[in-house]
């Protein structure tokens, strides 16, 4: 991060990143609390370690944009507007939830938000964020798709048939790797011959950088820069985020494949801590502050628990709902 | 009085091209894409000159791959679009089942109902071409176990000519299966033919004593068993179900109890298969109406052979169809 765009830094919008990454920050662990209270079933995959990706990704996009996430998206889902209410409530399974308790913490949707889910198949969602891109195209519409996925879904054959499709039709759309080194367990190293991914990307004729993913402000800067490309017209972009993710793949992960110190080099460079004392140094925030900004964020997260805890159940006379948009089961 | 309509002599092939071009010219959001639908004219020469008329945006040529303009298909119909992919064959799609059973079949209700799927994939299916064991199996009834999807088997010229706007109006995704075979049957259309029902079955031929419950391209074989079985004084009614998701039980039920007995002729394979499945609701809710155990004929089960006898010996025939409903019938062999 070069001093200048540091000095550049607006009190007001740096405050607004901070708090971002608290929310995020706050609400999953809360999130693991409930995991572990059974208030939360099912798989549970915690963003923790990587919230600079979903901040400083989201609010670069316009409301009209669309966004394709993974199952890791709980962040993604809160940063671009989506309720914690209604995402609280849909990981307790009430029909308050952003997809009425039928997806879960692996299938966050809202149509309002053009949040596009929350795909559990790893590489799944390029293509639909492919062909999203290529219906705002087709329709004149000057909107850009954000697609996140990890670097386990490079080995994927939906990576490279998607992004040869994108570069091949010039679609709006900007790939976001999360690369945070382990596709669950197995590591980059050990299932990529080659471990470079951006030149993977860069190989199928679009602009591919790798971003510091723990930096807010990088991670800002290129998918700004990326997006505004992207929506001038440039065709598809690919940004590799280096980063890294500091609790277990899921719940039932006993994390036997990565040592300690590892894992205790990159909290080291945890984002929110890195930037708040950037924050600190620069004389950006006080510490009355970053008080008011926690409390801000505790009593949203436990106004979202308190919104899921008060939701409902769905009758089961509605389960084949939605199977159908007319409601018959067929 | 009214007046009788305009026959014209046309194929199922030329009926799909103008139900697509009609769909096209009537509809902005409709566009068809798949590979060699542009340039080519399609691998079974369906799109022939869509490109010339439509243009590359709209007539789009896609690389080999499935999975990737599949979900570019689901995409484009989530954010608007009325797509129709078009796979080469069936066997093919099964490089795109991720994203047709992942998603386009289960975003709907995953997501709450804020998600439909309005996207209709063509594909053909069926042996009878020499074409071996990766290009002439018939999984649309399998295709069919999948709740979320629509499963239509146009068998005749009007269903191929009318089937493709109701299934591009569904808010839902459509599969249509094409039986290869049948893109050069020939028959006759009223010149203003339009849509079709995407919902029921029909009797193509009335009898009394059988009912030959069948779909796609196994259809001409089941009408000229129906006419064989005549002539030894057996009157055979013949269903075309049409759609094999929904399953039109309606249809065939009452057909069954007026004849007292079923036989299923279907392309796919018998174990597991939509035969089973209209099997075992004949016995649910048909069983004191069976005067004779419910018979099926079906393909062998093997994977598609290349030489044409033994080709011939895995997929229903004429004669395997009149032996069956015979014996169904109790007549000695």
């Amino acid at each position: 991060m070069t001093s200048e765009r540091i000095q550049h830094l607006d009190r007001d919008h740096a405050h607004y990143l901070l708090h971002q990454m608290l929310r995020v920050r706050r609400f999953e662990e809360k999130c693991a609390e409930l995991y572990q209270a059974t208030k939360i079933r099912g798989f549970l995959h915690l963003y923790i370690g990587e919230e600079a990706i979903a901040v400083g990704a989201m609010g670069v996009l316009e409301p009209d944009d669309a966004v394709v996430a993974t199952y890791r998206e709980h962040g993604h889902a809160l940063v671009r507007g989506v309720s914690g209410g209604s995402i609280m409530a849909e990981m307790y399974g009430k029909q308050e939830g952003c997809s009425r308790g039928r997806g879960g913490s692996m299938h966050l949707f809202d149509s309002e938000t053009r949040f596009y889910g929350g795909n559990g198949i790893v590489g799944g969602g390029l293509p639909i964020a492919v062909g999203l891109a290529l219906a705002d195209k087709l329709q004149n519409r000057r909107n850009v798709t954000l697609c996140f996925f990890g670097e386990g879904a490079v080995a994927e054959g939906e990576f490279h048939e998607s992004l040869n499709l994108a570069s091949l039709w010039d679609l709006p759309v900007v790939f976001c790797c999360e690369n945070n080194l382990y596709a669950m367990g197995t590591a980059l190293e050990r299932s990529e011959s080659d471990t470079n991914i951006a030149i993977k990307a860069a190989s199928y004729e679009m602009p591919a950088w790798t971003v510091d993913g723990m930096n807010v402000l990088a991670v800002e800067d290129a998918v700004r820069k990326a997006v505004d490309a992207t929506r001038q017209g440039g065709g598809p972009h690919f940004l590799e985020f280096r980063t890294y993710r500091f609790r277990a793949h899921s719940m039932f992960d006993p994390e036997l494949y990565r040592d300690k110190a590892e894992v205790a080099f990159w909290r080291d460079r945890d984002p929110i801590k890195t930037f708040t004392e950037l924050l600190k140094e620069q004389e950006l925030i006080e510490d009355g502050e970053l008080v008011q900004i926690e409390e801000m964020v505790a009593a949203e997260v436990e106004a979202a628990v308190a919104f899921a805890e008060g939701g409902t159940w769905e009758p089961v006379s509605e389960l084949t709902r939605f199977v159908y948009s007319d409601g018959s089961g067929l | 009085m009214p007046v009788a309509p305009t026959l014209v002599k046309t194929t199922y092939r030329e009926a799909v091209r103008a139900a697509m071009q009609e769909a096209l010219e009537r509809d902005d959001r409709v566009f068809l894409m798949g590979e060699d639908v542009g340039a080519y004219g399609g691998c079974y020469a369906v799109s022939l000159g869509l490109l010339e008329e439509f243009g590359p945006e709209r007539i789009r040529d896609t690389p080999l791959s499935e999975s990737a303009f599949v979900g570019a298909g689901i995409g484009a119909a989530l954010a608007g679009m009325r797509p129709i992919v078009e796979v080469m064959t069936v066997n093919f799609s099964l490089l795109a089942l991720d994203q047709i059973l992942n998603n386009a079949a289960t975003i709907l209700h995953m997501s709450g109902g804020q998600f439909n799927v309005p996207l209709v994939i063509r594909m053909a299916t069926g042996a009878g071409r020499q074409l071996a064991a990766q290009h002439s199996h018939s999984l649309e009834g399998w295709y069919a176990h999948i709740p979320g999807i629509r499963v239509l088997t146009p068998a005749t010229v009007e269903d191929a000519r009318g089937m493709l706007w109701p299934a591009l109006m569904d808010p839902d995704p459509v599969l249509i299966f094409e039986n290869a075979l049948l893109y050069n049957l020939e028959g006759e259309i009223a010149e203003d033919a339009g849509p079709v029902s995407i919902d029921q079955a029909i009797v193509r031929h009335s009898g009394t004593d059988i009912t030959l419950i069948t779909y796609g391209g196994s259809l001409g074989k089941t009408l000229q068993a129906a006419k064989e079985l005549q002539r030894d004084g057996i009157g055979a009614e013949v269903i075309d179900l049409r759609t094999l998701r929904p399953l039109d039980m309606g249809t065939v039920l009452a057909s069954v109890r007026k004849t007292n007995r079923a036989l299923i002729v279907d392309e796919g394979w018998r174990s597991g298969g939509i035969s089973a499945e209209i099997t075992t609701r004949l016995v649910e809710e048909a069983f004191y109406d069976l005067d004779a155990p419910v018979a099926r004929v079906c393909s062998e089960e093997v994977p598609i052979p290349y030489a044409k006898h033994m080709e011939e010996a895995a997929i229903p025939q004429v004669p395997k169809i009149v032996a069956a409903a015979r014996e169904v019938m109790g007549f000695d062999e």
